[in-house]
């Protein structure tokens, strides 16, 4: 690799060539604050917070774009670049309201933290403030105009990382503001509520849409029984809103916190994830056994389902019809769950803890998600809500006991818990399909074909004999490359490229969901992605099909995959959805 | 068969909107009529560049240069100078105070040098031959069939050449960067998004002679390895789109343009992009985003286009101006050029001078001038007996020059030097009526409406100094305000991501340097001595000078002026809206401001 010898304020330094002067300045443990930079996109270079100079040129530079130079002496701090970022500072902050103690980025907001650090006690410019009620279109989240700092980053995630384009630039100058274009509501946008423009938010300008007041309305209504499950990507991120490390696994705490928020069953998301495989894994095997149209695409991220239905809808044939986990928890535990306790589905309030916001509108999303006969799911909570729940109830998170889940389905394998990064859904489904294909097991049940973090992973694994053809893909923009390959074999009247195809709409997965704790970036997602796996390795059973509570539910209750009344109840189907709905 | 005399009439957009082409078409049919047709030849060219007198004809070879011309002065031309040949004395232009009109005396003209508009006034701009006859093509021929594209950077090194868009970066540099790239496509881009206020030295540029930019855009697409380019024009610049248009046909029919030029294994073809007037696309990262179909917002360079531009190739982008002084520097020579301007800034620069001057118009001058040769010499001073206040030079990146200044020679180091910049070329002269609080204010208006928004201290600051001016014209402002522009310009200069933003708050810091004490009045006393800042102002009529000659009542548009005739009239002060009819109309100076 090839490296440069520069000097930062005079002392010498060596980093990699094409390193952003504010990257070469942390590797010295010198922070240059920026407000627009973020680790996941190009600089955008629209703060000007980061100016620095070049000994020698008169021009100050932004750090975040100004990659460094071989013998170049840079200063990153010094009385005049501190009264220039003060200046800047205070005239971003003559733009923002005000209202920390109402905001739910206090604490955790990026301008706020800078205004700390610099000392700003008042803002000697008058204020202004834009005049635009907040967008609360969506059931997942809210864009407040009022506090944006026309950073860009949400409408660059938007747009680079996922392909989207429902947020856009509107207008100009002191005008500007970041809408989806036409002026229309992000409801009526190409808006798919990943809400990973809410995760990189650096302030309170779009944020999840805060429904905890429900919960504790459910929890004190004495007629309903209150049963919530957990998603994968949940178990290690938590811990990051109380002071742990990224990826440390905190699921027995979990489900403690959650009785003592007061819980009647706290139940997995990962035992549906078992279920999910037997029946996606079932469907993948049937298709590929009947001569049925493939590949087969995975269908858990509702996020990936809505982008898919307005912008790719061609692909409705291939999607799995099986339900996403939680949506399986949900029907699950309003039937199966309410037979074993002696009620009724209308008496049980269900909640689920995601690390999503797009699962906010997934619980409505069509008539398919009131199988039960009453709505499936009430409630999605994200992560972030819940550390806000835990901490309003004054629980000391760290000091909380490990407990389990509840039966008969809270117990899962490490199969459902890897479904929360990227490839896992792919590689619990390879355990079992190997099984329903071949009739053995699966010798190496790490695949690391479909492992890692590039944005499109493309493999074969070996079913005994016959090649099963597997892509992977994270992070919206990467899934038009696997697509177009569908879609040209088609054209051309080809073999399918692909057997299975796994898409999940945020970068690394569920693990850097758009409703897990802020400050994601690869370093953030490798240490989550490793709790996972580590919580895999350790799992007593790591194939879907090894879960008793699985093998007991089939027994018990569904029958077998594919049965008439998984169909029923687990299954579901799409419909094209106009990019624009106005 | 020899034609005797030429009549040429001014084709630019500000005569043609004052007539000129029924000027045209009256020269055409008096020539039917009065039997002259096969004597004559009349053109139409481009800006002449005297505006303040236009419509303007001149006669060849006769040199008689008629100003102010209407429509039915055809016939005297006609049958006067082209019939009977002798001038006709009241259309003739003529120096202040002169009663005879000499071709060489033309005050406006004597200490110009015309290198770019070399061709405006002169010829038909939509007549390939007559740009070939002027030499045109000739610089293409050579760099085509003589020149090395190191030989033609060679030649541009050796003119000392500057792009003319504003900051003055060395052509023959910006070229080398972009030839000496390996790259699959490189492009030739035009930067023809003129847009500050005043300025048209580019729209008159293309509107008289289009075949010099584009034969310099050739000879650019040879020299780096390009086969497009692009020309980025607004899209309210019709007559220039039309004419860039023509020309380009006709170069396409010579074989100038598309497909082995003149035979050669080099091809090159132009298209024309229209831009939609905003003033950040003239921002060359903005301008090319705007190009590939973005929102016209600036990135952060480097990487510079030379390197990574339209579609992320190699890009060559240079102004208008820029451009329209290549072919004469490959056809003459890089030497030839440099004999021209100054140690740093070779060759001549075209302003449009306006504001409060005598002689309006489109000016070209060595680079080297002083301001006060401008404002005097070629603007012939301020009108009506005022007093000169300043000048503006670089529109709204620019700054106010004062009296101080004058003898400043006009070049690019030196206006940096004295903390204004040449900019792409408006220059505004103000009087003693002009109110500087004023001036700063209305060019942080502008760019107020103008900045994209993408930058903080660009964004905010540009409407927080507009805000504070508001305030200080209210007499509303607070010595604290000072400090407050200072710092937030000075954060803008530095912190602001491109050209706009860094250089918006100059003309508020070149006003709180030059004329402090004209903006403390505004803050301590509540008094605008220039009597523009309405809010500050009251209009009264002054008893023993009023002779009750009603002008000024018939001109106040709100009526709250009341007197007989022959007596003295009275202003309704709770009516008046201060917008100072009366004042300009009466011509006792019976009416006051305080």
């Amino acid at each position: 690799m090839e490296m440069v010898n520069i000097k930062l304020n005079g002392k010498p330094l060596q980093v990699k060539a094409g390193t952003s002067i504010l990257k070469a300045a942390l590797t010295d443990e010198i922070k240059i604050p920026a407000l627009c930079a973020h680790d996941d996109l190009d600089a955008w270079a629209a703060c000007g917070l980061c100016v620095c100079k070049v000994e020698g040129s008169p021009k100050m530079v932004r750090a975040c774009a100004t990659e460094v130079v071989e013998g170049q002496n840079y200063i990153t701090h010094d009385p005049e670049l501190q009264e220039i970022r003060t200046t800047v500072l205070e005239m971003i902050l003559s733009n923002h309201p005000q209202e920390c103690l109402t905001c739910g980025r206090s604490n955790t907001c990026e301008l706020q933290s800078l205004a700390g650090d610099f000392g700003i006690r008042e803002i000697p410019y008058e204020m202004d403030i834009k005049d635009i009620e907040a967008d609360k279109s969506t059931p997942s989240i809210v864009l407040d105009p009022r506090k944006c700092v026309s950073c860009g980053r949400c409408a660059l995630v938007c747009q680079q990382l996922q392909n989207v384009w429902a947020l856009e630039f509107l207008e100009r100058g002191h005008k500007t503001r970041i809408a989806p274009a036409g002026g229309v509501l992000l409801n009526e946008s190409p808006c798919i509520k990943c809400g990973q423009c809410s995760a990189h938010c650096p302030v309170g300008a779009i944020y999840e849409k805060d429904e905890t007041r429900k919960f504790l309305a459910a929890v004190r209504d004495e007629s309903k029984h209150v049963s919530v499950q957990i998603a994968p990507a949940v178990r290690v991120a938590l811990g990051e809103a109380f002071g742990m490390e990224p990826g440390t696994l905190v699921t027995g705490k979990i489900y403690a916190a959650l009785r003592k928020l007061g819980a009647d069953s706290v139940f997995d998301t990962n035992f549906s994830a078992d279920l999910t495989i037997m029946e996606e894994g079932s469907e993948l095997v049937h298709r590929i056994k009947n001569g049925g149209i493939l590949p087969q695409i995975t269908s858990c991220c509702p996020a990936w389902t809505d982008y898919m239905e307005k912008y790719a809808n061609d692909m409705i044939p291939h999607f799995s019809t099986a339900k996403s986990p939680m949506m399986m928890q949900g029907v699950m535990t309003k039937t199966y769950y309410a037979d074993q306790i002696g009620t009724k589905a209308k008496d049980i309030y269900t909640v689920a803890i995601m690390p999503c916001t797009a699962k906010k509108y997934e619980i409505t999303r069509d008539d398919n998600m009131w199988a039960s006969g009453e709505q499936d799911m009430d409630l999605v909570l994200t992560t972030r809500e819940l550390a806000r729940m835990i901490k309003a109830a004054g629980i000391c998170f760290d000091c909380l006991e490990e407990e389990d889940a509840d039966s008969p389905i809270g117990a899962y394998s490490g199969a459902g818990t890897i479904f929360g990064v990227t490839g896992g859904v792919m590689e619990a489904a390879v355990r079992t399909a190997y099984k329903l294909v071949t009739d053995n097991e699966l010798e190496d049940l790490n695949v690391h074909a479909v492992r890692g973090m590039a944005g499109v992973r493309k493999g074969v694994v070996d079913f005994a004999g016959t090649d099963i053809k597997v892509a992977v893909a994270h992070g919206m923009a990467h899934v038009e490359e696997i697509l177009n390959e569908v879609r040209e074999a088609k054209a051309k009247g080809e073999e399918p490229p692909y057997h299975f195809i796994e898409v999940m709409a945020c970068r690394g997965g569920c693990i850097a969901g758009g409703g897990q704790p802020y400050n994601t970036n690869d370093t953030v997602r490798a240490q989550r992605v490793a709790g996972l796996y580590n919580d895999d390795e350790k799992s007593v059973t790591r194939r879907s099909h090894d879960n008793p509570e699985i093998a007991k539910i089939y027994k018990d209750f569904l029958g077998a995959p594919m049965s008439h009344k998984s169909h029923e109840l687990l299954h579901t189907k799409y419909q094209e959805r106009p990019i624009y709905s106005k | 068969m020899a034609v005797k005399n030429y009549v040429l009439v001014c084709g630019g957009s500000a005569c043609e909107s004052a007539k000129g082409n029924d000027i045209y078409k009256s020269l055409l049919h008096q020539a039917e009529v009065q039997g002259v047709s096969n004597d004559l030849q009349i053109v139409k060219t481009g800006c002449f560049g005297f505006c303040e007198k236009g419509p303007i004809v001149k006669v060849l070879p006769d040199e008689a240069f008629y100003v102010e011309v209407k429509p039915e002065d055809a016939e005297d031309i006609i049958s006067e100078n082209i019939v009977k040949g002798r001038m006709v004395d009241r259309l003739l232009y003529k120096e202040e105070g002169k009663k005879e009109y000499k071709p060489e005396n033309i005050k406006f003209y004597q200490k110009q040098k015309r290198i770019v508009l070399r061709n405006c006034g002169l010829i038909d701009p939509e007549s390939i031959d007559e740009y070939i006859a002027r030499d045109g093509y000739l610089g293409l021929e050579k760099a085509l069939f003589e020149l090395t594209p190191q030989q033609i950077l060679d030649e541009l090194k050796k003119s000392g050449l500057r792009g003319r868009g504003g900051a003055g970066f060395p052509t023959g540099l910006k070229w080398s960067f972009t030839q000496r790239i390996d790259a699959d496509q490189k492009y030739v881009v035009c930067n023809a998004d003129e847009g500050d206020p005043g300025a048209y030295m580019d729209r008159a540029t293309l509107e008289g002679d289009p075949h010099s930019v584009i034969e310099a855009m050739i000879i650019a697409g040879k020299c780096v390895g390009a086969d497009k380019g692009a020309i980025y024009i607004r899209a309210e610049y019709p007559l220039a789109i039309k004419r860039l248009e023509i020309a380009m046909d006709q170069a396409r029919e010579r074989g100038l343009l598309g497909d082995n030029i003149l035979g050669t294994d080099f091809s090159f073809d132009l298209e024309i992009r229209l831009g939609a007037g905003a003033f950040v696309c003239g921002e060359e990262t903005a301008l090319l985003a705007s190009i590939e179909g973005k929102r016209g917002m600036p990135i952060p360079k480097p990487p510079f286009p030379a390197a990574k531009g339209l579609f992320g190739k190699p890009t060559v982008i240079n102004n208008v101006e820029t451009y329209a002084n290549i072919p004469v520097i490959i056809s003459k020579g890089g030497d030839w050029f440099a004999r021209y301007g100054t140690e740093g800034s070779k060759g001549t620069k075209v302003f449009a001078l306006t504001g409060k001057i005598k002689n309006s118009g489109l000016i070209e001058v060595p680079m080297g001038t002083t301001l006060r040769e401008i404002v005097f010499d070629i603007g012939g001073g301020i009108p009506n007996g005022k007093k000169f206040k300043a000048v503006q030079t670089g529109g709204p990146s620019g700054g106010v020059l004062t009296e101080d200044f004058l003898d400043t020679p006009i070049d690019f180091d030196s206006l940096i030097s004295v903390g204004s910049m040449m900019g792409s070329g408006g220059m505004i002269v103000m009087d003693e009526d002009d109110c500087m609080v004023d001036v700063a204010k209305f060019y942080l208006d502008f760019c107020v409406e103008e900045s994209c928004g993408k930058c903080a201290p660009c964004r905010i600051g540009t409407k927080k100094l507009y805000e504070i001016l508001s305030k200080i014209s209210q007499g509303k402002g607070e010595i604290e305000d000072l400090q407050k522009m200072k710092d937030m310009g000075q954060a803008m200069k530095k912190a602001s991501l491109c050209g706009l933003g860094q250089t918006a708050p100059n003309p508020v810091l070149s006003v709180l340097n030059a004329f402090e004490e004209e903006v403390l009045e505004h803050i301590n006393d509540g008094k605008c001595r220039a009597g523009k800042c309405k809010d500050l102002v009251q209009y009264s009529i002054d008893e023993s000078k009023c002779i009750g000659c009603t002008v000024c009542a018939r001109k106040c548009p709100v009526n709250c002026i009341s007197g007989d005739r022959k007596v003295a009239h009275v202003i309704d002060q709770s009516r008046c809206v201060k917008c100072g009819a009366c004042y300009d109309s009466c011509k006792f100076g019976a009416v006051l401001v305080s």
